[in-house]
């Protein structure tokens, strides 16, 4: 790439412009969170906390019940990744294998889940779980969670299994490796990864979710943490800036950690195989 | 020890021959089905579901029997000027998110496709947006624009700029704000998008394009934009339908207000269903809106039909 030293003097005042407008919220959630309640009714606080506090954390942690939460949206994630990863992989396996219509209706599927609008599926799935006896209870949210993360681990999983090359699970049955033995030893580690890699998405998909979990949990100590940050917000839409703050803070910590972790394989792998196809 | 037994037992087929035709295979249902029933039972079936309840006149704590009225919820909604109203920012909203955040996110890949420093972080910071619950994006925003300690009027402030005011209860400025708020949560889905397109396009057509002489916007409308082009498509379709059919970012910044400004078509079917529990009507909301996300998708198909690509 050549540049002049004009346009590359612009491209990094354009660079500066996206660094700020893309961090500056963020930075503005952890300096709120610090600041002691002195400085946050100033009336005009800086920055920086001047007297940086670890206040707002503990008031949080009083006034919501933060530590149930979390351990509700871990529940529902794991057990939401864990369930879906483990039935996905075996029907993205036939999916990128084979050109049955049964494979091409699941993609189909996919495509169409991603359009349309929550609300015509949770009305009657809140009637369905009633009925059940699983409004207001995690095992139910888990469920639909399930369903809410399968279309894009199939997705995501169809391209991790196209990229294994079948000669080589054709080559392990020439050497007289049954299905299962072909899979098992063949497929299974080179899949492993892309399985890790949907299951930690499927994760943080959950552990963000809002919108079901607003409408199916009631009880306060049985809400996912999503939920409970809105309590922070009172009525009136007023706020305790702090805790609200801290609360955040601790809220995203996972992901950022589980993004972090898996953001190449989103990069390289999720778009260029979801644009493709 | 279990898999190796279990393998004994296909080692008594004749060895097949790398491509030989298979005979049809029933050992695939037992690989499909564990995923089929939970989307047959707690998705495709809901769906079904959902589109007969807007035939009828279900309620939440009602004792009555549940009625099929046909199409009176649909003639309801045509009256219901709230409706509509919420149904323009939805579309206002759609759009006004997607058009700026395709062309910022446009640039940003550009930028982040070149050898700059500093493009690590970028990228980075790029993906927090993306990482965050929605709820919490929501949160931040809201202490962004806080009329008494929020930074952006703070920073008007010391620029000079006059005091400020209080964004998101403003009835002409709610909208916009919100808008600002939906284009950054989304930018970052959008620039890996691009960022992945970029990286498909070859990189020798590019040089070639620059030993001719062709300028950098030259090159870009020849070269970079064909190839991107499906990307491009695909991801504002998307978008457009993601954004259409939001409601946590807006439910946390303003629940609709001031006076039903930013009450987009999601947050309307919400509350009439689980604040006033009438579920029928919500689903007949659900159902229009999901004719208006069909058009959307028959349009992309046409274009890609049109323009004869291979997305």
């Amino acid at each position: 790439m050549r540049a002049g030293k004009g346009a590359r003097a612009g491209q990094y005042i354009a660079l500066l412009g996206y660094l700020v407008f893309l961090g500056f919220p963020f930075l503005w959630l952890i300096s709120t969170a610090f600041k002691p309640a002195r400085e946050l009714a100033a009336l005009h606080p800086g920055w920086i906390p001047r007297h940086p506090t670890l206040a707002n954390f503990r008031q949080a942690f009083d006034e919501q019940p933060l530590l149930h939460a979390a351990l509700n949206s871990l529940f529902a994630a794991l057990g939401a990744a864990v369930i879906a990863v483990l039935i996905a992989t075996p029907m993205a396996y036939v999916m990128a294998r084979r050109r049955t219509p049964l494979a091409r209706a699941a993609t189909g599927w996919v495509v169409v889940s991603q359009a349309f609008p929550f609300v015509l599926v949770i009305i009657p799935l809140f009637l369905i779980l009633k009925n059940l006896h699983l409004i207001d209870s995690r095992a139910g949210l888990v469920m639909v969670y399930v369903v809410w993360a399968l279309p894009f681990a199939l997705w995501m999983l169809v391209g991790h299994v196209r990229a294994v090359p079948a000669e080589l699970e054709e080559a392990a049955a020439v050497d007289g490796a049954g299905r299962v033995r072909t899979l098992v030893s063949v497929t299974a580690p080179l899949l492993a990864p892309g399985i890790v890699a949907t299951a930690l998405f499927a994760f943080v998909s959950a552990w963000n979710e809002f919108f079901f979990a607003l409408v199916l949990l009631k009880t306060p100590r049985k809400q996912t943490l999503p939920v409970v940050l809105t309590h922070f917000i009172g009525a009136e839409g007023v706020a305790d800036l702090g805790p609200l703050a801290a609360a955040s803070f601790l809220a995203t910590l996972p992901s950022l950690v589980v993004f972090a972790v898996i953001q190449k394989r989103i990069t390289g792998g999720v778009f260029a195989g979801a644009v493709k196809s | 020890m279990t898999l190796a037994s279990a393998t004994s037992r296909p080692a008594g087929h004749a060895p097949r021959r790398g491509g030989a035709r298979r005979p049809p295979d029933h050992g695939a249902w037992f690989l499909v089905l564990p995923a089929l029933i939970p989307i047959l039972v707690l998705s495709v079936g809901p769906l079904l579901y959902g589109i007969a309840l807007a035939f009828t006149d279900s309620q939440s704590g009602r004792t009555a029997p549940t009625r099929w009225i046909g199409g009176l919820n649909f003639q309801d909604l045509l009256h219901d000027t709230l409706f509509w109203d919420s149904f323009r920012i939805g579309l206002l909203w759609a759009v006004g998110v997607t058009v700026p955040q395709f062309l910022l996110a446009l640039g940003l890949a550009l930028l982040l496709h070149q050898e700059l420093r500093f493009r690590w972080l970028a990228r980075a910071l790029a993906i927090v947006p993306w990482a965050m619950p929605e709820v919490v994006v929501g949160i931040i925003w809201r202490l962004v624009y806080n009329p008494d300690a929020g930074v952006l009027n703070e920073t008007l402030h010391d620029l000079g700029l006059g005091d400020g005011r209080d964004w998101l209860s403003g009835l002409g400025t709610a909208l916009p704000a919100v808008i600002v708020v939906g284009v950054w949560a989304g930018m970052p889905q959008t620039t890996v998008a691009l960022l992945a397109g970029l990286q498909n396009t070859p990189r020798e057509l590019h040089e070639a394009a620059a030993m001719d002489g062709a300028g950098a916007w030259r090159r870009f409308l020849t070269v970079t934009w064909p190839a991107l082009r499906p990307v491009a498509l695909a991801i504002t379709a998307l978008n457009l339908i993601w954004n259409f059919n939001s409601f946590a970012l807006v439910y946390v910044l303003t629940n609709g207000g001031p006076g039903g400004r930013t009450r987009l078509p999601m947050l309307f079917a919400y509350e009439e269903a689980f604040r006033y529990g009438q579920f029928g009507y919500a689903a007949a909301m659900g159902c229009v809106m999901v004719a208006v996300i069909s058009v959307i998708l028959a349009i992309r198909l046409a274009v890609r039909l049109g323009g004869g690509e291979d997305t």
